[in-house]
């Protein structure tokens, strides 16, 4: 599974958000490749499932790829949350 | 590793600000001092504010404004500012901000540690709330290291 960690530079919060994916996916036992994109980036790159940080909705409204929006970057229980159903769900449809 | 990148001559307290330009161009002018990026870079992350909207606000009251390193980033580095009344970035859900981290990164890696380690301090309750009520910069860093 291919997971796109996404903000509008692709060095600070994407980076955070993939390091917090990756240890959230290791601890639930899913394996999956994390990388952290900018906005410019994500719509070129295949992806199975997108991360990004809420105020992202008006840029990334458009994606065929299930996007889950985060509202507090820095609290892992909201991320485990929202991220862990997301993947077995699209785990789940491939 | 967050050491080595927060130190007191990056860390403002009680900064009067009077919009999230303002903000930004506080922090990131701590770092323009130190020698971390040029004067081009914390324009860059005003412009990267009004052109992409308030993502940076990444938690309720934190900002991390950064821009690229093309942007003018001589070598990593982070800069923190407490503000001395909360500023609307227009966050949606994380408004208003009271501290702001700028971050200057030369790669996609030398800051990773730093910001993992920031954010898992930001990540326990009632850390914003002491960060922001912090008397001196060397009261912030305290709180870091606990």
């Amino acid at each position: 599974m291919r997971i796109a960690t996404v903000c509008g530079m692709g060095f600070g919060t994407s980076m955070m958000l993939k390091l917090t994916v990756d240890k959230i996916l290791r601890e639930a036992g899913v394996d999956a490749e994390v990388s952290p994109v900018d906005l410019g980036s994500v719509k070129t790159m295949p992806a199975d499932l997108i991360v990004a940080p809420a105020d992202m909705r008006s840029h990334l409204g458009g994606s065929t790829v299930p996007v889950v929006y985060i509202d507090n970057l820095v609290n892992k229980a909201e991320i485990a949350e929202k991220v862990v159903p997301a993947v077995r769900e699209v785990a789940g449809e491939s | 590793m967050r050491d080595a990148l927060l130190t007191t001559d990056v860390i403002r307290t009680d900064v009067v600000a009077d919009d999230r330009t303002d903000a930004v161009r506080a922090a990131g002018d701590l770092l323009v001092t130190a020698g971390v990026c040029v004067p081009g870079y914390v324009q860059a992350m005003v412009d990267a504010l009004d052109q992409l909207g308030p993502y940076c606000v990444i938690a309720p009251g934190v900002a991390l404004p950064h821009a690229t390193p093309d942007d003018g980033v001589l070598r990593t580095g982070m800069s923190l500012v407490t503000l001395r009344e909360p500023v609307v970035f227009g966050h949606a859900t994380n408004d208003p901000v009271r501290l702001v981290v700028a971050l200057a990164p030369q790669d996609k890696q030398a800051h990773l540690a730093a910001l993992q380690d920031l954010a898992s301090r930001l990540g326990d309750p009632g850390a914003v709330d002491r960060l922001a009520a912090a008397p001196t910069p060397q009261a912030v860093l305290d709180l870091l290291a606990d």
